[in-house]
């Protein structure tokens, strides 16, 4: 599968399911990392 | 892989009953459940059910006594596991693992700030007990499934297995990691070092596979790891990346920053989802196999960062194997 980024990235994933990214905090955008997960600070 | 060092009574007593020397095998009784001599028995025991040990003969896999004895070990780590993580709601329990909480005190988050490349080293040679098996333990799940959860369980493990392509199982990767970072790749090569906090989360997640009436709690098992995997193994890069780590060490955890984004969906929505509309009674058990994770994961890691604070080795008798 070619994902392309809205900001031009194009890669392929050659996994079952994609994870795409949304919302823009990915590091290795335009796939998902995990960083749309909430934080939160305590302490 | 040869026997490791007994650490007890009953370890003492597991692998001599495998080295061909059967004595009376010990009955178990106010053992610590979570100590040395039981958890290395324990591990010992379930091995013959992966890849066993040189010379042992393959058919005491189902020996009655040691079954009974395996058994017998199985129960007070269960019931102390069980009490100490209660009782939850899934939809609750997996929330709560999806919010990142800051700050962190995990070893990702110590190795972030201020890790030198033997804490790595030692990081590494606690996880290769079970990275070297990696998705292993959860293939055992897959004729007790059926249906949405088994169909995505297999797709999720088929991921882990490489996608048909050795070189990219993720116990390859592990092994490549091992390989650059100097230490052994070999299968077990560590279990003598590896202290007993590690080996009970792989003995958890060994016990959750062999058992059919723990199915449950092995989904829950597999999601916690997935849904937790990928930012430590974010905070892992951007580690290793600050000590110019070799890139293998490197690619192992960027791997599964990518694929557990994947895994964890495809756990929580297909598994875990088709697994309770399929067996709804189930729930309680995913709720315990995801909080039984997390508690032996907080342990290893106390043990871990306990050690490193007083400035000794979180293995045992390191200096002998590390070099």
């Amino acid at each position: 599968m070619v994902v392309h980024g809205e900001d031009g990235s194009v890669v392929r994933s050659e996994r079952f399911v994609t994870a795409v990214c949304t919302c823009r905090r990915s590091k290795i955008y335009p796939l998902c990392d995990t960083s749309h997960r909430e934080v939160r600070r305590e302490g | 892989m040869h026997l490791p060092a007994p650490r007890g009574e009953l370890s003492a007593a597991v692998t001599a009953a495998l080295g061909g020397h059967r004595g009376a095998l010990p009955p178990v009784r106010g053992v610590d459940p979570h100590g040395e001599d039981l958890t290395l028995a324990l591990h010992v025991l379930y091995e013959l059910h992966y890849r066993g040990f040189d010379g042992v003969d393959e058919g005491l896999e189902w020996d009655p006594d040691l079954l009974r004895l395996r058994a017998a070990l199985e129960r007070p780590f269960l019931a102390a596991v069980r009490e100490e993580v209660g009782t939850a709601e899934v939809a609750a329990v997996v929330e709560d693992l999806l919010v990142e909480r800051l700050p962190g005190s995990g070893v990702s988050h110590f190795l972030r700030e201020r890790g030198e490349w033997w804490h790595f080293q030692e990081v590494f040679t606690h996880r290769s007990i079970y990275h070297l098996k990696e998705a292993d333990p959860h293939a055992w799940v897959i004729p007790r499934l059926r249906g949405r959860a088994k169909a995505a369980l297999v797709a999720v493990e088929f991921d882990e297995y490489g996608g048909g392509r050795a070189e990219r199982m993720h116990s390859r990767l592990f092994a490549d990691l091992l390989d650059a970072a100097g230490l052994s790749s070999e299968y077990l090569h560590y279990l003598d070092v590896v202290p007993a906090p590690a080996l009970a989360t792989v003995n958890l997640m060994s016990m959750f596979g062999l058992h059919r009436s723990l199915r449950g709690a092995l989904v829950g098992h597999f999601a916690a790891t997935e849904i937790t995997t990928g930012p430590s193994a974010r905070r892992m890069v951007s580690a290793l990346r600050k000590l110019s780590a070799p890139r293998e060490c490197v690619r192992f955890y960027t791997e599964h920053i990518e694929a557990d984004a994947v895994h964890e969906q495809v756990l929580r929505h297909e598994v875990i989802g088709g697994l309770l509309e399929d067996e709804p009674h189930l729930a309680g058990d995913v709720a315990f196999g995801l909080m039984a994770t997390e508690l032996l994961e907080d342990r290893l890691s106390n043990h871990v960062l306990g050690a490193w604070q007083d400035g000794v080795s979180s293995l045992r008798e390191a200096a002998d194997v590390l070099v």
